[in-house]
């Protein structure tokens, strides 16, 4: 069997779930090879192998991470024209995308980017426009280029282990071109991560305020483990920082639950978490178009509804 | 200092969008036709940094004959001039063969800076700027949302999962801003009536020395099989709140096994 070079996010020794999804899916083509690139890339070969890796490429050079994408992505185009892979997997993120679009053009292959899943003979899954249309496409020139948007499979552990091989790649002086000179870390909430979240609670135009997202979103939030999201409304006004925007123009999620408050459902919002697995709306006005999403809604005033909603859920912890 | 600003002419974004029945393309008379919302934030940074450093800004785009209207729309912030990369052959290209004659049209004119938002609000692939990149040889600073010029040398802040990435490189180079890096200014109405007048050069395919079989719906690098619309969710339970709302939620949740 052929294999199917999956690229790993990590961070140190911390593997990304994202990666074992990949991973399982990956098994659905061919064999599954690891690539792991960067510090602490020897240290993920042993879940990966867990998760059904049968060989892991590990590339730990620092000089791997010190510049913008270019290396990964040469890295990836000598294994393509070493292996043969039947296709290349790489996780949707702004920077996976990246690496597979350098990836396309300097192996002539053809790249889809955001499938949500890629059957035995690679046609791939996209929803696009928000999740409006579902679009089945296939490559037809070189190596299938496929990147694949979080929570799209689970991790499939096989308990097997996996054959550890150290890679280097000589970088072209173009890959050595735009140079990382700082990492900076931003404080976090602490909340889980808005694009993988299992649950994600939203406030739109009806929270009123930035103190409305502070008193009543983020602590249903925070009863639930989930991440908090933001229509456009609400980040246009400046209640809730920009980045947790979701829609059109900001975060595509696909959670397990999406609890939209106060938000009406433009397609502007729609397209960016239509395809939820379950929706939960409320909003005072029944004749809001984000009705038709919910699995459950109830028409109401939020900042007497969500704080009830989350001392009854503090009640049962 | 002279900036080639990259724009793509899309369907508005608060409209529905569909794929033509025909050949699976974008269905361009769909919606109304705007300049892509994010390349707004390139041209403003590319404004912003020929005011500080002199020079030109001139407006790229690929598309068909519509697209100089976005063109305009975008010179009319502030650019000099427009290229309008134009050729019935293009219909129904992928980001592959974009990215090829972009980096045509671009190559051998002395750009210092090329810059792009960072997607495109119908295709939202992200992926032209890297590639435009790649096949020019030049340094990719993309996912920027604060672009420091000084002299040749060039320092982004590279949006990243934890925070930013500082990223440094020498001009020429490509840059992809991202959105609500700046604040987009609306044109003066000199500067409308100045667009009307500015120098647009329409380019084909044999202009730029491009095959007309390595572009277009037929020559893709992938092809699409089929499509379908989502179909309609089965209609949900909705409630009107008489004060047992939440209690009802947590209902859900417990049969939903969320709590």
């Amino acid at each position: 069997m052929s294999e199917v070079l999956v690229l790993i996010e990590h961070s140190g020794s911390d593997v990304k779930k994202v990666s074992l999804e990949l991973l399982a899916i990956a098994a659905g083509l061919g064999e599954p090879s690891a690539v792991v690139v960067g510090p602490g890339a020897g240290d993920c070969v042993a879940i990966l192998g867990e998760h059904g890796a049968q060989t892991v490429y590990v590339a730990d050079a620092a000089d791997m991470v010190d510049y913008v994408v270019a290396p990964t992505a040469e890295l990836l185009a000598q294994l393509v024209s070493e292996k043969s892979p039947t296709a290349v997997l790489i996780p949707s993120s702004a920077e996976g995308k990246e690496v597979a679009g350098r990836l396309a053009v300097a192996t002539n292959s053809g790249v889809i980017t955001d499938a949500v899943a890629v059957a035995a003979d690679g046609t791939a899954t996209q929803n696009v426009f928000g999740g409006a249309t579902i679009v089945q496409s296939k490559v037809s020139s070189g190596t299938p280029i496929i990147t694949i948007r979080t929570n799209s499979t689970a991790p499939f552990v096989t308990g097997g282990s996996a054959t550890r091989v150290d890679v280097t790649v000589a970088l072209s002086d173009v890959a050595k071109s735009a140079k990382v000179t700082n990492r900076v870390s931003v404080e976090k909430s602490g909340r889980p991560d808005l694009s993988e979240a299992a649950i994600v609670v939203s406030g739109g135009r009806g929270v009123g305020s930035d103190e409305g997202f502070a008193t009543i979103i983020e602590p249903l939030a925070d009863a639930l483990g989930a991440a908090v999201g933001a229509s456009r409304a609400a980040t246009d006004a400046g209640w809730y920082p920009h980045q947790f925007q979701v829609g059109q123009t900001g975060k595509t999620v696909s959670p397990q639950l999406y609890i939209a408050n106060g938000i009406s459902g433009a397609i502007q919002h729609r397209a960016g978490m239509q395809t939820s697995k379950a929706v939960i709306v409320v909003n005072k006005d029944a004749d809001a178009p984000i009705f038709d999403l919910a699995d459950f809604g109830v028409v109401g005033d939020l900042n007497t509804v969500i704080p009830d909603l989350t001392a009854r859920i503090k009640n049962r912890g | 200092m002279n900036i080639c600003v990259c724009v793509k002419q899309v369907p508005d974004s608060w409209a529905e969008k569909k794929l033509s029945s025909t050949d699976s393309t974008l269905d361009r008379a769909s919606a109304d036709r705007v300049v892509n919302e994010l390349d707004e934030y390139a041209v403003e940074e590319a404004l912003r940094i020929v005011e500080a450093h002199g020079g030109e800004v001139t407006i790229l785009s690929m598309g068909p004959t519509e697209a100089a209207d976005s063109i305009r729309k975008a010179i009319s912030m502030g650019a000099t001039a427009g290229i309008h990369v134009v050729d019935d052959a293009l219909h129904g290209s992928d980001a592959l063969a974009t990215s090829l004659v972009l980096a045509k049209a671009l190559e051998g004119r002395g750009f210092d800076l090329i810059i792009f938002g960072s997607e495109s609000t119908d295709a939202r692939m992200s992926v032209v700027p890297a590639m435009v990149a790649a096949r020019l040889n030049l340094p990719q600073l993309t996912f920027a949302n604060k672009v420091d010029v000084d002299g040749s040398a060039i320092k982004i802040q590279r949006v990243t999962d934890y925070g930013y990435d500082e990223v440094s490189a020498t001009l020429p180079a490509v840059v992809s801003v991202v959105e609500k890096t700046n604040e987009p200014r609306y044109p003066s109405f000199k500067n409308i009536m100045a667009a009307k007048k500015a120098p647009m050069e329409a380019l084909t395919l044999s202009d730029l020395g491009v095959d007309a079989s390595t572009v277009g719906l037929g020559n893709a690098w992938s092809q699409v099989a089929s499509f379908a619309d989502r179909p309609a969710k089965p209609a949900g339970t909705i409630v009107t709140d008489d004060g047992t709302g939440a209690a009802h939620i947590e209902e859900f949740l417990v049969a939903q096994k969320f709590i």
